[in-house]
């Protein structure tokens, strides 16, 4: 925090508060970030040392929880000049459900109890777009029924997030490229976010969650796919591990129509700004003012 | 309140209430016994509703046929590959061209026995007829746009190892998207944008696309319809681990 005057006093019990809990952080051998958190510094206020220390400590941590030794955790940045936006084509969803068990399997999510970051919600052709009327647990032979559309809702990484305003302690805001993270570390659990959050694409881990460790993803990024600890919110992330790497999400590869678009805004000749030029794209509950990066459309 | 007179109110209460004034309980709403049976009927109808919605499980139950009663992982879902393997070469292109390189399986079929088809059709007569087929390609069933359409529309009676555009250009089967592209020019357009069909690899480089023909049989382009993976678990059957940690607690 660069505004803040350091003034003899504070510097005086930081100084004091940092040698205290670094004693007791050595003696009884806390987790990472323990002196941070005590300190009242999050995560991304702190050098980048410090920073690569913290990651280092999680990442021996994760590896010995789970055994592995290929668990590898980062914090990559947001790349310049890149604003992420999704598309998804309705007209070519079948509602076949393999976006969301690639997202379980691509990001870490518990097994039991079940957390699905993405609900693919069957609606009525005849009613369309009616929320209230849809049906996310349908379970027929055979998908799409002639009848139906359907219709996936994950996190929209809104440009106005109503979730970020109202934590009362600054565990998730919004990234340069647009995505909204949450630090799991920071987050109380309070669950404020989720009663915000419109599009329900806000979960809480109510218990550890149980993955086996043979299906633990270990390229993970310290704000997306490494695991959670119980009592703290999660939510999607466009796959931040991938996506900051140049990778497509999870979701945009398994699609086997190809009803998933992902790309930079900013890129003028990018597949994102053709498909807002040439197609009538929309937003979720566009009245509330969330500002989506997620668009929706129907393709001919 | 209008202010009644003395008088007035005195022939108010004068007035018999009521059809018959020689009962005592007429003036109630009800009459003794048939409250008691009123009250009986909605004590009884209450008590069935509450022992129904428990017997059926409350206002959430569901059948066990309705799906979300178990939580699945995706190992446990068979016939999806969740780790993608990159189309080779995809990784090399990373960072390659400025414009990212673009790369694509080889056409479908060409690596299954069929190609070249002058293997065969070098030695063959041509045979413009609309027939039954027999001995070969019997199991191609033709449900493509107009019914008056024929293998020779697209594929090159003198060559068949190429295809034939309607204005006469040939063309190989991997740029077989031109040919689609006579037709479906919206879709052609989309898809050379990367807004229609699939792709992997990188939003920023190196990618793959697939042809028309790797998602749509070209004899029959409709998709099939395919199985769902299983609904999410519903709320009701959520908390097994949490369960356990509950009534631990609760025990202490």
């Amino acid at each position: 925090m660069s505004e803040r005057t350091l003034d003899r006093r504070t510097l005086m019990i930081s100084a004091g508060l940092s040698t205290m809990a670094g004693i007791s952080a050595a003696a009884s051998g806390k987790s990472a970030g323990w002196v941070e958190r005590l300190l009242k510094r999050r995560f991304v206020e702190l050098s980048d040392e410090r920073r690569e220390e913290i990651l280092a400590e999680i990442e021996e941590t994760c590896r010995k929880k789970y055994g592995r030794d290929d668990i590898t955790v980062s914090d990559t940045r947001a790349l310049d000049g890149v604003e992420f936006a999704y598309g998804l084509d309705l007209s070519r969803c079948v509602g076949c459900r393999r976006c969301v068990y690639a997202c379980v399997h691509e990001n870490n999510q518990s097994r039991d109890p079940q957390i699905h970051w993405i609900r693919v919600l069957e609606m009525k052709k005849d009613h369309g777009i009616d929320f209230a009327e849809s049906d996310i647990y349908y379970d027929p032979e055979e998908v799409p029924e002639p009848e139906s559309f359907y219709l996936p809702v994950a996190c929209q990484q809104c440009r106005n997030p109503a979730c970020v305003k109202v934590c009362p302690v600054k565990a998730t805001w919004q990234e340069a490229d647009g995505i909204v993270v949450i630090d799991p570390d920071w987050c109380l659990g309070c669950r404020c976010c989720m009663s915000a959050c419109p599009y329900g694409a806000r979960h809480f881990n109510w218990t550890d969650p149980t993955i086996a460790a043979e299906e633990i993803n270990p390229d993970t990024h310290v704000f997306g796919n490494l695991p959670r600890p119980k009592g703290v919110v999660e939510k999607c992330t466009f796959c931040i591990h991938r996506t900051r790497k140049g990778r497509y999400p999870a979701c945009v590869e398994i699609c086997p129509v190809g009803a998933r678009k992902f790309g930079n805004l900013l890129d003028e000749d990018g597949e994102m700004r053709y498909l807002m030029r040439e197609k009538r794209v929309f937003v979720l509950k566009e009245e509330l003012n969330t500002k989506p990066r997620f668009y929706y459309f129907f393709a001919t | 309140m209008p202010q009644i007179s003395d008088e007035s109110r005195e022939k108010i209460m004068e007035k018999p209430i009521g059809p018959d004034p020689e009962t005592p309980d007429s003036d109630k709403l009800l009459p003794g016994s048939s409250s008691l049976a009123v009250l009986l009927v909605v004590f009884t109808t209450v008590s069935f509703l509450v022992l129904f919605s428990i017997v059926r499980g409350g206002v959430g139950h569901v059948t066990e046929s309705e799906g979300g009663s178990r939580a699945f992982g995706p190992t446990e879902v068979t016939g999806v590959d969740f780790d993608i393997e990159l189309l080779p070469g995809t990784e090399e292109a990373r960072f390659g061209p400025e414009d990212g390189g673009f790369l694509v399986p080889p056409p479908p079929w060409s690596e299954s026995g069929f190609f070249p088809c002058s293997e065969c059709h070098s030695e063959m007569e041509v045979n413009p007829e609309r027939r039954e087929l027999e001995e070969m390609h019997d199991d191609i069933e033709l449900v493509h746009g107009p019914s008056d359409r024929w293998c020779l529309d697209c594929h090159n009676p003198d060559d068949r190892d190429v295809l034939r555009l309607v204005n006469g250009r040939l063309i190989s089967f991997d740029e077989s998207y031109l040919l689609c592209g006579q037709c479906h020019g919206t879709i052609f357009r989309d898809w050379r944008q990367g807004i229609h069909g699939r792709r992997q690899g990188y939003w920023n480089g190196g990618k793959s696309y697939l042809l028309c023909a790797h998602c749509h049989d070209p004899h029959a382009p409709a998709f099939h319809t395919i199985a769902p993976l299983p609904p999410p678990v519903r709320p009701q059957f959520l908390a097994h681990q949490a369960q356990g940690e509950i009534q631990e607690a609760a025990h202490e």
